[in-house]
């Protein structure tokens, strides 16, 4: 049963809530019940064609050739589909948000980067039929050296997984080859540490498993235009990657989808709904494109797998003085969303504690594994688990019960965070303090006193006086694209905004902008995490300013995932 | 090669389609008859998503050949409610939220409705039993058992 504490935050709470905690029915229960609810495969065609890829059965190979003579002669084999049918065989799931560079073929052309990559589909009356036509596609494999550990993957002469990043690192905003979270000054703050705590923390990739398959089905519609019924959790999102594919303009599409068997955020990898249409076109028939349950769990995009160092400086008394974080995400053979978790996980470093100086160097590795996706929570709950399993190592070192130790560390109303954001709403402390009731563990008086509205700000909500910058891990020459940055130059952003606290290069400070904008507003100078050149250290917080004045426009509004974020 | 005739009771009425070769019950039913109720999961016997009853026994539909159904008896979820009227199994998963993303629901609806027909008063360990075949992802088991539960109670007392 759920369990409401009015007692927290009393006074800043206005809850008569009017739905949570309340049963209620699903507004979709009746179709649910009755086996009504149109799933992407309830939808019923006539002459519906069935799609099934031909893919690598190495890791890593070359590929010399394709041979689908026979294949496209087997019965019922209505079209062979490979690389060069489609019209741009090249994309990253992002690049709609202007993020990343083109990394991914739809059919893999000259070489595969991972097990079970496609590179041939072939169009049938049946499934049967089409499966057994994928089994007389002949392809000519070179086979390569392939690579599945991340710290592998990035030493040099390491096998190239991604023609794009020839380093097998994703390149983050152009300029360096991991994504940088500098707060304060680590080093400093160890030497002067009474213990070094330091953990390696590994977690595996997982499949989200809806019980319903990934698919799509796409038909010919009138007017030229193509229906299609997909499984997506991200139906405007496929819609752009379709269109992008298929170098089509998006009102000839129609996408219908919002009756999902299960995600998890499996299902926003858009790769069946542009084969499905593809197919659609080339025959004039509608086509399904579905993975069975061995595909759903072999080459579907899982949660990836991430590595952590963690290296703590702590004091005698259990403060956590700082905290020094190297990641390694799993992206697998390609971006996909990998790239974006990274950064969505290095803002939530160092966890839900106040720590006056922290390191981050976190890596995209691109290995020769099944490319990762989205999965609840993703990049957020990787390292969290490795947080959390550090707080208990921590507490082991300097002999705290490892609840005491998270209060004492917890963050508080008004402190400022590492992504240079000041707390609020914070929790944790309570939440502690309720575990350990539950659990039955005894607490210390001064964590049973604390609280998450008292004690914070102050001296905790400044940033630190000197941050220690660098430029490790600097790359030049990275053209990033623009996809999505109608007239754009490549490689720069179109609209750089230049954040308050921090000089910005010339050329930049032509963007339009509202003059004398007060320049105190913590939140503005999130980019600062990414890629702040500056040696000044930023003002410290004040109240948010007003920032209505400031116009969304263009693919800035999306820019949250670029270090660009402006509410 | 020849399509193959088959002449079945679908819930409660004659039907009579073409199955093709080996096809199964599963893609004959969707495809071939248009009842769109049970779902493919796992076309391996595992998920429990394809479940039908033939002659009242549960059966998973992908590891059934459609063939042999002729002249049988299969239910399936499309024909648990009667008219307008849900079946006590349906109000009783619409109540206790035991249905997030619906898709395993047909399935674990018949396995239900096969287990209260011949135990019209289980206990929490049959019901369990009963579902054991049925993966489901997102809803939790906890509801689904709730919900069976209180659909035996609210057909004791009647």
């Amino acid at each position: 049963m759920i369990e409401f504490r009015k007692e927290f935050f009393a006074d800043e709470r206005d809850d008569n809530l009017n739905e949570v905690g309340k049963p209620t029915r699903r507004q979709d229960i009746l179709g649910h019940v009755t086996g009504r609810s149109p799933y992407f495969d309830d939808h019923l065609f006539d002459g519906l064609l069935h799609i099934r890829c031909v893919r690598s059965p190495h890791h890593h190979a070359r590929i010399r050739r394709i041979d689908i003579a026979e294949a496209q002669s087997m019965p019922g084999v209505v079209r062979v589909l490979v690389g060069r049918d489609v019209p741009r065989n090249l994309n990253t799931l992002l690049s709609l948000l202007d993020f990343g560079i083109d990394d991914e073929p739809l059919l893999a052309e000259t070489k595969v980067a991972y097990k079970g990559e496609p590179v041939a589909a072939i169009i049938a009356e049946t499934e049967a039929q089409a499966r057994a036509a994928v089994a007389r596609v002949r392809v000519d494999w070179d086979v390569r050296p392939h690579v599945l550990d991340v710290e592998e993957a990035i030493k040099p002469g390491a096998p190239v997984v991604c023609e794009v990043y020839q380093t097998n690192k994703f390149i983050y905003h152009g300029k360096y080859d991991h994504q940088k979270l500098r707060y304060g000054d680590v080093e400093a703050a160890f030497a002067r540490a009474d213990h070094i705590v330091e953990g390696r923390y590994q977690m595996s990739p997982i499949e989200q498993a809806p019980i319903e398959t990934c698919g799509a089905i796409a038909a010919p519609e009138v007017n030229d235009r193509y229906v299609c019924y997909t499984s997506t959790q991200a139906l405007f999102f496929s819609l752009g990657t379709a269109a992008k594919m298929l170098t089509m303009p998006s009102n000839r599409l129609h996408f219908i989808g919002g009756t999902v068997g299960g995600g998890f955020g499996g299902k926003v990898d858009s790769l069946h709904e542009p084969i499905a249409i593809l197919g659609a076109m080339l025959t004039g028939r509608p086509c399904k494109f579905a993975w069975d349950r061995e595909e759903e769990m072999q080459v579907g995009a899982p949660r990836g797998a991430e590595r952590w160092y963690i290296k703590d400086g702590v004091a005698r008394d259990g403060r956590i003085l700082a905290r020094k974080f190297t990641g390694y995400f799993d992206s697998g053979a390609y971006t996909r969303l990998s790239s974006y978790a990274i950064i969505k996980g290095v803002g939530h470093l160092p966890g839900p504690y106040t720590i006056p100086n922290v390191h981050a160097d976190v890596y995209c590795v691109f290995t020769n594994r099944t490319p990762a996706t989205a999965m609840r929570g993703f990049g957020i709950t990787g390292v969290d688990f490795a947080i959390e399993a550090h707080m208990d190592k921590v507490a082991e070192a300097v002999g705290m019960n490892p609840i005491d130790l998270r209060i004492l560390n917890s963050y508080r109303d008004g402190d400022m965070k590492a992504h240079r954001r000041v707390a609020k709403n914070t929790a944790l402390i309570e939440c502690c303090q309720v575990v350990a009731d539950k659990a039955g563990i005894a607490l210390q008086a001064s964590s049973r006193a604390a609280s998450s509205l008292r004690d914070g700000g102050g001296e905790r909500g400044r940033l630190p006086a000197h941050t220690a910058l660098d430029q490790k891990g600097t790359v030049t020459g990275i053209d990033t694209g623009g996809y999505a940055r109608k007239g754009g130059a490549p490689g720069r952003p179109a609209q750089p905004v230049p954040m308050p606290g921090y000089s910005m290069p010339a050329a930049a400070t032509a963007a339009p902008r509202p003059p004398a904008q007060t320049p105190a507003r913590p939140a503005a100078t999130a980019a600062s995490v990414a890629s702040s050149q500056s040696t000044t250290p930023p003002p410290p917080p004040a109240q948010p300013a007003n920032t209505t004045d400031r116009p969304r426009q263009g693919a800035m509004r999306f820019s949250s995932i670029s270090g660009l974020r402006r509410r | 090669m020849a399509k193959t005739p088959i002449v079945f009771v679908l819930n409660g009425a004659e039907r009579a389609s073409f199955a093709e070769p080996g096809q199964n019950l599963l893609e004959f039913l969707r495809r071939g008859v248009g009842d769109l109720s049970p779902k493919y999961g796992c076309g391996q016997g595992t998920c429990g998503a394809c479940t039908v009853t033939i002659d009242g026994q549960t059966h998973l539909a992908c590891l059934t050949l459609a063939e042999s159904v002729t002249g049988r008896r299969v239910q399936t979820a499309a024909g648990l409610a009667t008219g307008a009227t849900l079946h006590p199994l349906q109000e009783a998963f619409m109540e206790n939220f035991a249905a997030q993303c619906g898709y395993c629901t047909p399935g674990m609806l018949i396995s239900a409705k096969a287990l209260l027909d011949r135990n019209p008063n289980p206990s929490r360990e049959e019901v369990v039993e009963a579902i054991s075949g049925n993966i489901c992802r997102c809803t939790g088991y906890e509801p689904i058992i709730e919900a069976i539960l209180a659909a035996a109670k609210g057909r004791a007392r009647a």
